[in-house]
């Protein structure tokens, strides 16, 4: 791809690229046939009534049905362009189920990946073909943007909340990766790969690792901060789920679970002590290690100290990983 | 229109007429001046400034972008010359040049009064607007900002460490200017228009600055609101946008933008009054379907409040958000087509003189159509997805800005200029002149949609080999522009001793400014004068004028 000094067409390698293209060049053919209209009808009138021609010029009324023409004509294609794109939006918003899990960290300037098998990389990612990819992202820093301009998706990155990207790679090669979000001094030098390669040079990629997987890192990271001492994952008190419209725990032994149990914990609708329920998702319990107070869970003491400062972003994917990986023990999501 | 003013036509031919530029040469007189249309000159003399130290800087980053090793500055450096150009050419050239040069000097002509409504709030503008642009000149020399235009957080208020706080006081500062001279041109439409003036015989020009002036009053405090937040992070690490001290990033984001959106309006819907008189003028034609112009401007002030989240489709806001955002952006289209078309129309049985300002008028629809189109691509949000914060986003809205708002400043300057200086400027260096800026325009922007389409970032210091090409061809192009701004500066200036003197109606134009000398007399009028017809009542205009009038 590297190797043609000019193009005009850019690389297409990922199964949603060619259906922005569509949407793309259906938009340059409507400004195309627009503006030719206009300055065709520029340079006739120009032409046909400059101030020495005796071209016909009986007078006339202005007509409000053409006026009508042109604010009513626009709206059934402006509404076709907005369905068309809002459809693809959704596609570009909505990861599959089976996506392939990357956790990316940004920072002034660089691109830190890790791979569902705890393999690190730092601005090149190999992914695999044929297989939805999805990055749950996060800046340590300011704001950085996601771009792989080949896959046509593009992601904000921010500093303490997670984002997320899905692509699907199509074609075996090498893409560039920007920064698309002006983020200081080395912006333009905050540039990457995304390595395409075939199912098999992947798995042989990945075979020579030495990392650890992020569930496993993040299960020593809650024996090393002692978390089980308060959210033991012991049978009783477990989560109870939803029983005759009420949600929330089960305390077989009132006061002595210090803290909600975290099996089967993610994805779940949490009562909280001000009567609201949240959904623990990446976000929640992103901020319920640094800013336990934030949104409490009902039946429980404020007694969770705050994390902030003690966990790297990547320390805190990792526990997240680990939480996640807790589903069995407290039976199957909804 | 017809006036009812004793010889009206008949230009002063005394040999020592007395005009608003004569009447004393004195420096004070000018400095403690309260006539609109000397503040007009002296807006004049400050947007030009500005503007030249915006063009230089852009010259310089284009030079820097022939090549993609980043061989000619530093990155420190690259980043505060972007900057410096975005913020001279929003804040101190787009945003004041035509409401605060053109429309200063021209409202009160326009509507038949003597002066603004508030000829003293109106000096304070512009010392105000002086007293911005000097610090942020003081900025640059002092080592400059690097934050871009848009100041996104948590990167101004915590990471940067350049001169933020003073630039944000100076953008704080310019604010006033802008909401002082919004409230003057309303409260001197509404009060100060002379008998028989009506809202319907009001020219277009009016109609635009008075939409114009709304977005002043009613957006500008909310950037000023907003930098003061950023301030107040900054100097005393308060929490507002920054995560690490319990802030929201985005949140500056949604509102930046609710100002800057409407700001993008404020810098085109004068254009589009500018637009409006020269076409009327050099078609000798009434404006085909003067009230749907009139509301159109009406309509974009109003769906321009209502747009700002477009720029955010990929910065972590709501899919749902995202979609209405899209489609109020896409209906946005509506207005702005009802223009286009309109001052098409009005080109049909005209008598069309392609004097230097119709020739800006026409390259203004040409651009201005691209550039709204293109608008089309970034209000659909998958497209967007890819392209935003691409060179397809800068090539769109340097489309509007330049082919847009400086094509009709330029066109305006060229087409007033008589009137504010008595003089006749050399017709065919103008033409000329204005056939490089367009063409330098074209061979500037248009590599620059393909760039963005590519996948070049913007803001980008280094970039990849494959888009050299393109690089080169815009950075030609930028010469050919520069060169095309910097002919109107000498020949404007020899115009001033040597141009042919002008007669007070040179054009056989309509409006009421056309009604006094040129240049005209301190108070404007010798007595205010009467209306009793619709605007653009060309005696020979083949289209005739509606029922209603």
């Amino acid at each position: 791809m590297k190797d043609a000094d000019f193009q005009l067409f850019p690389d297409a390698a990922s199964t949603v690229a060619s259906r922005v293209d569509a949407l793309f060049w259906f938009l340059t053919f409507l400004t195309m046939v627009l503006s030719l209209l206009i300055a065709g009808l520029i340079v006739y009138f120009s032409v046909k009534y400059r101030r020495s021609s005796t071209a016909d010029r009986t007078p006339y009324r202005a007509d409000t049905r053409l006026e009508l023409i042109w604010i009513i004509g626009p709206l059934p294609i402006l509404f076709y362009i907005f369905f068309w794109s809002a459809t693809l939006f959704f596609e570009l918003r909505r990861p599959p189920a089976d996506s392939m899990q990357v956790a990316v960290v940004a920072r002034q300037w660089m691109w830190k990946f890790q791979h569902p098998s705890g393999k690190r990389e730092i601005d090149v990612l190999h992914v695999p073909i044929h297989r939805p990819v999805q990055l749950t992202m996060i800046s340590q820093d300011v704001i950085h943007s996601f771009y792989v301009p080949a896959f046509r998706v593009k992601q904000d990155v921010l500093p303490g909340r997670y984002t997320t990207v899905w692509f699907e790679p199509d074609k075996v090669g090498e893409y560039h990766l920007f920064c698309a979000e002006y983020c200081g001094t080395n912006h333009s030098r905050m540039v990457g790969r995304i390595v395409v390669m075939s199912q098999a040079d992947y798995e042989a990629w990945l075979s020579n690792d030495t990392g650890q997987p992020p569930q496993v890192a993040g299960m020593q990271l809650f024996e090393k901060f002692r978390c089980a001492s308060c959210h033991g994952s012991s049978p009783s008190p477990r989560y109870a789920g939803e029983r005759d419209g009420v949600r929330g725990f089960e305390l077989s032994e009132p006061g002595i679970q210090r803290g909600p149990p975290l099996a089967g914990i993610f994805g779940r609708d949490i009562p909280l002590v001000d009567g609201r329920t949240v959904t623990a998702d990446e976000a929640y319990l992103r901020e319920s290690i640094l800013r336990p107070q934030a949104k409490l869970v009902a039946g429980f003491p404020p007694i969770m100290p705050s994390y902030e400062g003690q966990l790297s972003e990547e320390n805190i994917l990792e526990l997240i990983a680990h939480i996640k990986s807790l589903q069995a023990e407290g039976g199957t999501p909804p | 229109m017809t006036m009812v003013v004793d010889e009206p036509l008949a230009p002063i031919t005394a040999p020592r007429a007395e005009n608003y530029l004569n009447v004393d040469y004195r420096v004070r007189s000018w400095l403690l001046t309260r006539d609109h249309k000397r503040i007009g000159i002296l807006y004049l003399f400050g947007i030009t400034f500005f503007f030249c130290i915006g063009g230089a800087s852009a010259v310089l980053f284009r030079l820097e972008l022939m090549t993609p090793e980043g061989d000619l500055f530093q990155s420190e450096t690259y980043n505060r010359l972007f900057t410096l150009h975005g913020v001279m050419m929003v804040f101190f050239f787009l945003i004041p040049a035509i409401p605060a040069v053109l429309g200063n000097f021209l409202v009160p002509l326009m509507v038949g009064a003597r002066d603004l409504a508030f000829p003293l709030l109106n000096l304070l503008s512009w010392y105000l607007f002086m007293i911005a642009g000097i610090v942020t000149v003081w900025v640059m020399l002092a080592g400059g900002v690097d934050t871009g235009w848009t100041f996104y957080t948590p990167y101004s208020s915590t990471y940067a460490n350049t001169y933020v706080m003073a630039t944000a006081v100076a953008i704080f500062i310019n604010g006033f200017s802008s909401i002082l001279t919004g409230l003057n041109i309303i409260v001197t439409v509404h009060k100060l228009r002379a008998p028989g003036m009506t809202w319907f015989r009001l020219p277009l020009f009016i109609w635009s600055h008075y939409a114009t002036s709304l977005i002043f009053i009613l957006g500008t405090p909310v950037i000023a609101v907003t930098l003061l937040l950023v301030a107040l992070e900054r100097g005393l690490g308060v929490g507002i946008f920054d995560p690490a001290l319990g802030g929201d990033p985005v949140l500056f984001q949604h509102l930046f933008w609710f100002y800057s959106h409407p700001a993008v309006y404020i810098m085109v819907l004068p254009a589009f009054g500018v637009i409006s008189e020269l076409i009327a003028t050099f078609s000798r034609n009434r404006i085909y379907g003067y009230r749907f112009i009139a509301f159109a401007s009406l309509a974009i002030a109003v769906l321009g409040f209502l747009v700002w989240g477009h720029h955010m489709f990929v910065s972590g806001q709501s899919t749902y958000a995202g979609l209405v955002f899209s489609i109020l952006s896409l209906l946005i289209a509506v207005p702005s087509a009802i223009k286009v078309f309109n001052w098409t129309a009005t080109l049909y049985k005209g008598r069309l003189l392609f004097a230097t300002p119709l020739l800006y008028a026409l390259g203004f629809i040409g651009l201005f159509t691209i550039g709204g189109l293109t608008g089309l691509f970034l209000a659909a949000t998958a497209v967007d997805v890819h392209v935003h914060d691409t060179y397809f986003v800068v090539a769109h809205f340097h489309y509007i800005m330049v082919g847009g708002t400086v094509m009709a400043y330029l066109g305006g300057i060229h087409y007033w200029w008589p009137k504010i200086t008595g003089r006749m400027y050399a017709e065919s260096w103008a033409r000329f002149s204005a056939i490089l800026v367009f063409v330098g325009f074209n061979l500037t922007f248009f590599p620059q949609f393909v760039l963005g389409y590519l996948g070049m970032p913007r803001r980008y210091h280094v970039y990849a080999e494959e888009f050299q090409m393109l690089n080169v061809m815009s950075s030609a192009g930028a010469s050919i522009l520069g060169v095309g701004y910097l002919f109107p500066i000498c020949y404007l200036i020899w115009s001033l001793r040597y141009g042919a003197k002008a007669p007070a109606n040179p054009w056989g134009a309509t409006g009421l400014e056309w009604q006094t000398v040129s240049p005209p007399l301190t108070e404007n009028f010798a007595e205010i004068p009467l209306v009793t017809g619709p605007p653009y009542d060309h005696p020979e205009s083949a289209l005739l004028p509606d029922d209603h009038e």
